[in-house]
């Protein structure tokens, strides 16, 4: 593929997203417009800007990429983390967002009133967004070596200096509009190129990807994670984890809270859940197609770059070359769009728990941008990949094995406690934090031992949830001692006038 | 009704014997719940129940609606060549029909824990 496409295609995603940015400087003033744009977004922008945020680069090229390696048992990936959504509509949406507050720390602490949770809460979400945050660092370095052959660290600098422009002179108003238009670009930039590839596969005769010869026993066509030497455990594994795990995923948290309302909170979510089918039935497609067309990627090991190849070898000439172009721009709208709202995520814990003393309100916010960037961007460099999807595979793990039952049972369960909370998070994330550590010094294990560190969360899940029970019924007299006005908040609607305590903002 | 040209008579209170000694009282459920008696409680406990009801009733048509799939295709290994307009089944339900289940039992439940919601507001605000 030729790279001048490529790189003015990156190029001008990189001036779209600053010039969008600094359009919405203007309306950022106060510190609440940094953390939560002042509470003010409508269903429609912050469901657009939900999906901007939320289509990683392991959507946007990991999922094409399992689906060419390993087949039909890597759709539990894009179904899952849609139902995740699902989930967090039903059990944690609304609560959530009438709770009140600006991050997971600031829920947990005001539903059990305890500093030590708080604190504890504040570490996993700068953990999880690290782990989050290094695959698309990873990612964009790989998309940019693809296009205009760079150095794998090229790429992910980049992305970090212009979210780190972005997140530091507009936060959370400008970011909206920002991952707002990312989300239409994203769903543009596979949409249009699909439509030329299935013609030219129609042309070619409209072979099933799935009755190539080299597949032994329908392996490729089967929804069980064949590819593992345990495929049911994985499979459900897979499905706990993107199920569970969104609802735990900071920067899909901190956006709750911009919503006006808690009813409103559950519209955006549905109008999510929406936009994420839609984008969802592209992908796979690309993976599909990249069996008949680039399966020497497989044997590459470069699978991840099928949605940026595929263009250019389907259709060839300058119209190829400028359809790759295209997904090469939705790709860096993706990597751009996450590490945003990570970015936000982070820096805002980081800022209100970490660097709160030294600096004051905008100021302490964009220090905490620059040390929630830093970081990961190190973790991508020295850490050599182990696939975009995978890590942040480990990222929902960990998420779903914390942060969901602390969710869940803070909102529906009146006798949680602050130590029961504290000790399912430290079994939950412990356990979990061990399979991802082993998973990426990558030693090689067979058998059960492998299976289950490689997916985790189908232990480390239910041991959280009965440590976080078992340990508060044990603990009966630490209930908070606001816990009847905490549970009016959370659970009536705003239009009923009841005393519900007093707002942080 | 005044009679002319003069001051109108006293006002006489006319009241039936039985009212000072039946009349219901009346229960102010918002300050109820704002002051945290059995009652309002009871209120809160109720509206809880009844969402935390359909989010399970959500949640296990999810598990069986999408979670039972690999089971199904463990218990039933011909599954594997079944095939819908071309494609493997597992590639049609999990690639395309998945997203509209997951939205329709979104849409269902928004609308039925607003309809929660208002039944609290009326019960509560009733006069």
């Amino acid at each position: 593929m030729s790279s001048s496409y490529g790189i003015t295609a990156v190029a001008l995603v990189f001036i779209a997203t600053l010039s969008i940015g600094a359009y919405g400087w203007r309306f950022s003033r106060t510190t609440s417009d940094f953390f939560v744009a002042s509470r003010t977004v409508g269903p429609a922008l912050n469901a657009s800007a939900i999906g901007g945020e939320y289509l990683s680069a392991a959507s946007f090229l990991g999922i094409a990429g399992l689906v060419l390696a390993f087949g039909t048992e890597m759709l539990w990936y894009p179904v899952g983390w849609t139902a995740g959504y699902l989930m967090l509509l039903v059990l944690v949406a609304a609560p959530l967002r009438r709770s009140g507050a600006y991050t997971l720390p600031d829920f947990a602490e005001g539903r059990l009133e305890s500093l030590v949770v708080r604190r504890f809460s504040s570490v996993l979400v700068v953990g999880i967004g690290w782990l989050y945050l290094m695959p698309q660092f990873q990612g964009a370095g790989l998309a940019l070596g693809t296009v205009a052959g760079t150095e794998k660290w090229v790429g992910g600098a980049l992305v970090a200096v212009v979210v780190l422009v972005n997140v530091m002179s507009g936060g959370m108003r400008s970011i909206t509009f920002v991952q707002a238009f990312q989300y239409w670009l994203k769903l543009t930039a596979l949409l249009i190129p699909v439509m030329f590839l299935l013609v030219v596969w129609s042309g070619d005769g409209a072979v099933s990807p799935a009755d190539l010869s080299p597949d032994p026993h329908g392996v490729w066509t089967s929804p069980l994670a064949s590819s593992s030497d345990h495929p049911m455990y994985t499979t459900y594994s897979i499905i706990l984890a993107t199920f569970l795990g969104t609802m735990g995923l900071p920067h899909v948290v901190v956006r709750f809270y911009t919503n006006p309302d808690g009813r409103a909170a559950r519209r955006t979510t549905l109008v999510v859940l929406a936009l994420l089918g839609l984008f969802y039935l592209l992908p796979p497609v690309y993976g599909a197609l990249g069996r008949l067309y680039a399966p020497d990627l497989i044997d590459a090991g470069a699978t991840d770059t099928v949605v940026l190849e595929l263009p250019s070898r389907m259709v060839g000439g300058v119209a190829g070359d400028l359809l790759s172009a295209l997904t090469t721009a939705g790709a860096f709208a993706a990597f751009l769009s996450t590490s945003s709202g990570l970015t936000i995520a982070v820096a805002g814990v980081l800022s209100q728990d970490v660097l709160g003393r030294r600096f004051r309100g905008v100021r302490s916010f964009q220090a905490g941008a620059v040390v929630a960037v830093v970081v990961p961007l190190a973790l991508a460099i020295l850490a050599e990949g182990v696939g975009v999807a995978r890590a942040v595979g480990l990222a929902f793990a960990v998420a779903a094995s914390t942060f969901c039952p602390l969710l869940v049972l803070g909102i529906w369960w009146r006798r949680l406690t602050d130590v029961g909370a504290i000790a399912g998070m430290v079994v939950g994330g412990g356990l979990s934090v061990v399979a991802v550590v082993d998973t990426l010094m990558q030693t090689s294990r067979d058998g059960w031992g492998g299976a289950l560190l490689a997916h985790p969360a189908a232990w480390t899940v239910p041991a959280a949830f009965v440590t976080m029970t078992g340990v508060s019924l044990l603990t009966p007299r630490r209930l908070p001692r606001h816990l009847s006005r905490t549970m009016v908040r959370l659970h009536t609607p705003e239009a009923v006038e009841l005393d519900r305590g007093p707002y942080p903002l | 009704m005044t009679p002319e040209g003069g001051n109108p008579p006293r006002r006489v209170r006319v009241t039936s014997p039985r009212t000072t000694a039946g009349r219901p009282r009346r229960v102010h459920v918002p300050s109820e719940i704002d002051s945290q008696t059995r009652l309002g409680e009871l209120y809160i406990r109720t509206l809880m129940r009844a969402q935390l009801r359909l989010a399970v009733i959500v949640v296990v048509t999810l598990a069986i609606g999408v979670g039972g799939l690999p089971l199904s295709y463990l218990l039933f290994p011909g599954l594997d060549q079944v095939r819908v307009l071309g494609m493997p089944l597992a590639w049609v339900v999990l690639g395309f029909a998945a997203y509209p289940f997951l939205v329709l039992l979104g849409w269902l439940y928004v609308r039925a824990a607003e309809r929660n919601e208002r039944d609290f507001a009326e019960m509560v605000e009733r006069p």
